[in-house]
């Protein structure tokens, strides 16, 4: 495995290269737009990306705490196969708001079942955790350049920096925020607390998200309507273009998610290590002084 | 032990004790009187003006006094160790919650029926709009400022500073709330819309955060 990583990086470099001249020569130029709208090769993708990480982290949550006991472990399963289903139906069944397509709604909700038991097989225990921590922290970079490029993007488009009653920008910020917030939560707890703690707060965060979403739904939305899963139309050579750009964009959040990943396990086995050590040096000096002691312990 | 008895007896007992000390209810009075205050010198609107800005005021108001008491919530029990010894009684831990989040709710109310005088007096308010919504509105806002903010100063009392966590722990997952009152409020003021919309959405939040509260206190509270 870690001869890999080093092949992994040297291909997510060509991809990152191979997508730019894409997005800078190959791509046309928007007939309304100009050449301002190429900033989309770097936003959408990292939005799209930022979006899965916190997906993976929500669903790493969930196992983590349900794994606690055997019959929420077992329950837990089932309703993510309830919520798959159910999910997937209700979204052709119910109408929906114009500009959500039904397919798009049904596929999430089946990477739910999907992704539960993906991860619960290669993440056992304390791994669901570490996993967290990963995809928040890179999710919350992808999501930074997504709120950094957006405005810069929109100031040219649209004549404003930022528009607060936007449906899409406002609840990305949210998403920004709430995890921000759980980054903090991780850093100013102590270390035996952390993970329930953590992932009791990302399953808060995403319940947070459809009411956020809907809350601002009353506002007229100024965003365009989403490419992908929506009524919106774009030229198949940009579409093609944006593919190869989230491609690369995937590799490349795999690649520092997986030394991200590498570094919290040595950082675990270290701080264990550490622990392993002071306790067998307090037991032999208790050893020393009460037998009895250092015998209950090692029991 | 069921879990009304218990709630009952907890909840008697923080009543009884903020009775005699009144400390959350005094310094959550004075704080928002200066947030009230300190608005009126920073804006001075026309009485047309104060109708879309005042809702924000005064969630905005009533949002940070709350969380001095929210604060006070926990650290109570920390000393003595009654945190611990509650975590060892066999009495269920959502009884423990739900008596601390009805507590809350009240001294919330109780300050928010103190407040809305002095506001419609600062800001010379008359809503155009049906202004018995406004009622269900701080009801169920309420309610969802308190649960979520029990909630989550059972879980920053566990963390080093304390009495900073909560406000970041609680501002991010409160903003559909805050955005559900807020507009709730301004559109019962300036009677542009109907407020309807915004009722159901703070009904659909309470019901969606007391039952995650409600399921994962307990790992909270036992989280070691």
């Amino acid at each position: 495995m870690k001869r890999a990583f080093p092949i992994l990086a040297v291909v997510t470099a060509v991809l990152l290269a191979y997508a730019l001249y894409q997005a800078l020569v190959v791509a046309p130029t928007d007939a309304q737009q100009g050449d301002v709208y190429r900033i989309i090769y770097y936003h959408v993708p990292s939005a799209w990306t930022a979006f899965l990480l916190f997906f993976i982290n929500f669903i790493a949550s969930v196992q983590y705490l349900a794994d606690g006991k055997p019959t929420s472990k077992q329950a837990a399963k089932w309703i993510a196969v309830a919520v798959g289903v159910v999910g997937a139906v209700a979204a052709f069944v119910i109408p929906l708001p114009a500009g959500i397509r039904p397919s798009a709604i049904a596929t999430t909700v089946l990477a739910i079942p999907v992704f539960y038991f993906f991860l619960g097989k290669y993440f056992p225990g304390e791994k669901l955790d570490v996993l967290a921590v990963t995809t928040a922290e890179v999710g919350v970079v992808f999501c930074t350049i997504v709120l950094i490029t957006g405005p810069i993007w929109a100031r040219p488009v649209w004549g404003i920096w930022w528009a607060p009653g936007d449906i899409r920008l406002t609840s990305t910020l949210v998403l920004w925020l709430i995890y921000v917030s759980y980054l903090i939560l991780r850093r100013f707890s102590d270390s035996a607390q952390t993970q329930k703690l953590a992932a009791a707060l990302a399953v808060f965060g995403a319940l947070d998200v459809p009411l956020v979403y809907f809350s601002i739904w009353f506002f007229r939305t100024q965003h365009p309507q989403p490419v992908i899963g929506g009524g919106g139309s774009m030229d198949p050579r940009m579409l093609h273009v944006l593919m190869i750009n989230w491609t690369a964009f995937l590799f490349f959040a795999f690649l520092v998610c997986w030394s991200r990943y590498r570094l919290e396990v040595l950082r675990r086995e270290v701080e264990q290590a550490h622990a392993m050590q002071s306790l067998s040096g307090a037991a032999s000096s208790v050893a020393l002084a009460n037998p009895a002691v250092s015998n209950r312990g090692s029991q | 032990m069921s879990l009304w008895s218990v709630t009952l007896a907890t909840l008697a007992k923080d009543i009884r004790l903020e009775w005699r000390s009144k400390d959350a209810l005094n310094s959550m009075l004075f704080f928002s009187l200066l947030v009230v205050v300190i608005f009126s010198f920073s804006f001075d609107p026309l009485a047309e003006e104060s109708r879309h800005i005042a809702g924000g005021l005064i969630w905005v108001a009533i949002l940070f006094a709350a969380v001095v008491a929210l604060n006070q919530t926990w650290a109570r029990e920390l000393r003595n160790q009654v945190l611990d010894a509650y975590r060892v009684s066999p009495a269920p831990a959502n009884a423990l919650f739900l008596a601390k989040a009805i507590g809350n709710f009240i001294f919330v109310s109780v300050l928010e029926m103190l407040m809305t005088p002095l506001f419609i007096v600062f800001y010379n308010l008359r809503a155009i709009g049906p202004a018995w919504q406004l009622i269900p509105i701080a009801l169920l806002g309420t309610w969802a400022l308190v649960v979520n903010g029990t909630f989550f100063a059972a879980m920053s009392i566990r963390t080093r500073s304390r009495e900073i966590m909560l406000p970041l722990l609680l501002f991010p997952v409160s903003i559909p709330a805050v955005i559900g009152m807020v507009a709730g409020t301004t559109a019962i003021l300036t009677g542009d819309d109907p407020a309807h919309f915004w009722i159901i959405l703070l009904l659909t939040y309470d019901v969606v955060f007391t039952t995650a509260c409600l399921a994962l206190f307990e790992t909270v509270l036992q989280a070691e």
